[in-house]
């Protein structure tokens, strides 16, 4: 035996539960009275108060609701404003995206779900539109036009909707736009038709796949605007919520708390680091046993005397 | 060694079941008698932690049935899945509760760590699956949280690879992955829990044992207890 084993044998001197004195237990009845517990503690708390289900916004809905809004996304996504276009992993290269340090670790990955916000989320689903011919010259001078042109276009576009009033399109002073006032509310008028979210979520007859309706949409301000209505903003404990006045995820209340407060609630980097942050508390979770001075703890915290208070 | 003897230790079902016999003893799969120290409410949390398991599992199987959407256009299927929601709320606080008491206890003790790590990732696997029907619920909750969610995942590449906003993808995570890994680390706990037995309190020392060396002089200087409530029972029951 080894030096440093003998000092293992000697700190756990936990005898074998199986030496102790025993007393009779119905194990099996245990299980069933709990069981039948738990089935009606839960059908009485459906019964009472049910579970939420908010309909999901369609980006028709969105189109109907908000149109301005609509278009001022667009508009973004062709100028390279939008959340998606300045990303970064996995959607493109944009830019570094969030870190760690100096560990650049949203990179890591790569581009594995590729996105190129205007070509992916406005101009290909336009393309697809048939009989109509001043889009289909907007499209074509889209594609023609240098990278130069396209982004002045469109942050020219994007910053006179933002001074008309109530972003109305309608009310945009003339300028040098191109053809992205044209593209943008055709965009609004495929979107309140229904067909945008089809054109967006593949060519396939079958998808599950919503990443790029869903992109586009919460690039948007309308579905946040929404969420906050619900309390469901990111400082307001937004991801361990749900609609109305039910629980929620309450077992991700430390996930959640960290983005609340400082340095994380005002980091650029706040997603990396409350992850890498709860990461290391799952490992200090996980081998609680093996950590000195926490295995320790819960020996000096005298919980333990409430549980095994009739062997004393 | 005869041929026979030969043949029989060779055989992988022997090899099975000595496997399985050394590893819980059959008396101790569902033993009929438990430690006398074993008196607190507390305990009662992770077999409630199991039903609502079942509770959860079965809920979940009955609105596997009519598809993901069928809850969004009928009562009878709103009605299941409230009881998925509640039973998951359920399943939770049990297993908190059951998690703290078992910190309070340093549950760990006496070669019980493995049985520590594996109800700790299950802990961790529940919030995971939990989180991915939440995302498949193809509602408003879905559309925000999933959007929302991408950014943390995406930060720290998982994103690249779990997509949050593709529910057919989270549906499967949700319905066949995880609750097969929940599924496999609870049984293991349970495996666990079985053949280490109830982790006996601070400093006890069984009947006719030596104090341990801690019991002896505790860091605390109490006196080292000794819970003998009941007799000791036969030999091979309640082992």
């Amino acid at each position: 035996m080894t030096g440093s084993s003998a000092v293992k044998r000697r700190r756990d001197t936990t005898p074998d539960s199986h030496l102790f004195p025993t007393r009779s237990y119905d194990l099996v009845k245990e299980f069933v009275i709990a069981l039948a517990v738990v089935v009606v503690l839960t059908l009485l708390l459906a019964l009472v108060f049910s579970s939420p289900d908010r309909k999901a916004i369609s980006l028709q809905d969105w189109a109907k609701a908000a149109p301005t809004d609509v278009v001022a996304t667009a508009t973004a996504e062709l100028a390279g404003t939008s959340g998606t276009a300045g990303y970064g992993a996995p959607y493109n290269h944009a830019t570094v995206g969030q870190k760690i340090g100096p560990l650049a670790t949203q990179q890591w990955g790569g581009v594995r779900i590729p996105v190129d916000a205007a070509k992916d989320l406005v101009i290909t689903p336009l393309s697809e539109v048939v009989g109509d011919p001043g889009l289909a010259s907007a499209v074509q001078e889209w594609n023609a036009a240098k990278d130069a042109d396209r982004t002045a276009w469109a942050t020219a576009y994007g910053d006179a909707l933002a001074k008309a009033p109530g972003g109305e399109p309608a009310k945009v002073k003339a300028g040098k736009f191109g053809p992205v006032p044209v593209l943008t509310s055709r965009l609004l008028t495929l979107a309140a038709s229904g067909s945008l979210q089809s054109l967006l979520s593949g060519s396939s007859y079958y998808t599950s796949n919503e990443t790029k309706p869903l992109l586009l949409l919460a690039d948007g301000s309308y579905l946040e605007e929404q969420a906050r209505a619900d309390h469901l903003g990111g400082d307001q404990w937004g991801m361990m919520n749900e609609t109305g006045n039910f629980p929620g995820q309450p077992w991700m209340w430390l996930y959640t708390f960290w983005y609340q407060v400082k340095p994380f609630s005002t980091s650029e980097n706040a997603d990396a680091l409350v992850w890498g942050l709860m990461m290391v508390l799952t490992l200090v979770l996980v081998f609680v046993p093996f950590i000195p001075g926490l295995r320790s703890l819960p020996r000096h915290l005298g919980v333990h005397k409430l549980i095994w208070r009739d062997t004393r | 060694m005869s041929r026979v003897d030969r043949q029989v230790s060779s055989s992988w079902t022997v090899r099975t079941r000595n496997r399985i016999g050394r590893t819980v003893p059959a008396g101790q799969w569902l033993p009929d008698r438990q430690p006398a120290y074993m008196r607190s409410w507390i305990y009662v949390f992770g077999v409630a932690t199991l039903a609502a398991f079942v509770v959860v599992l079965t809920s979940g199987v009955a609105l596997t049935v009519k598809g993901p959407t069928w809850w969004h256009s009928s009562s009878i299927g709103h009605f299941v899945n409230s009881m998925h929601l509640w039973s998951v709320e359920l399943f939770f606080m049990f297993m908190v509760v059951h998690l703290w008491g078992k910190f309070f206890m340093a549950a760990w003790r006496g070669k019980r760590a493995l049985t520590w790590i594996t109800g700790a990732v299950a802990f961790i696997g529940s919030i995971g699956t939990a989180f991915t029907g939440y995302l498949s619920q193809s509602n408003f909750d879905s559309q925000w949280i999933s959007t929302q969610a991408k950014d943390g995942l995406n930060a720290v590449v998982m994103g690249a690879y779990f997509n949050v906003l593709d529910p057919g993808q989270m549906l499967l995570w949700h319905i066949v992955l995880l609750p097969l890994v929940v599924g496999f680390l609870v049984v293991a706990h349970v495996v666990l829990v079985r053949r280490h037995g109830i982790v006996p309190p601070f400093d006890a020392v069984p009947p006719g044992a030596a104090p341990p060396v801690s019991a002896a002089a505790p860091p605390n200087g109490r006196a080292a207890p000794m819970p003998v409530t009941e007799p000791a029972p036969p030999a091979g029951v309640g082992r």
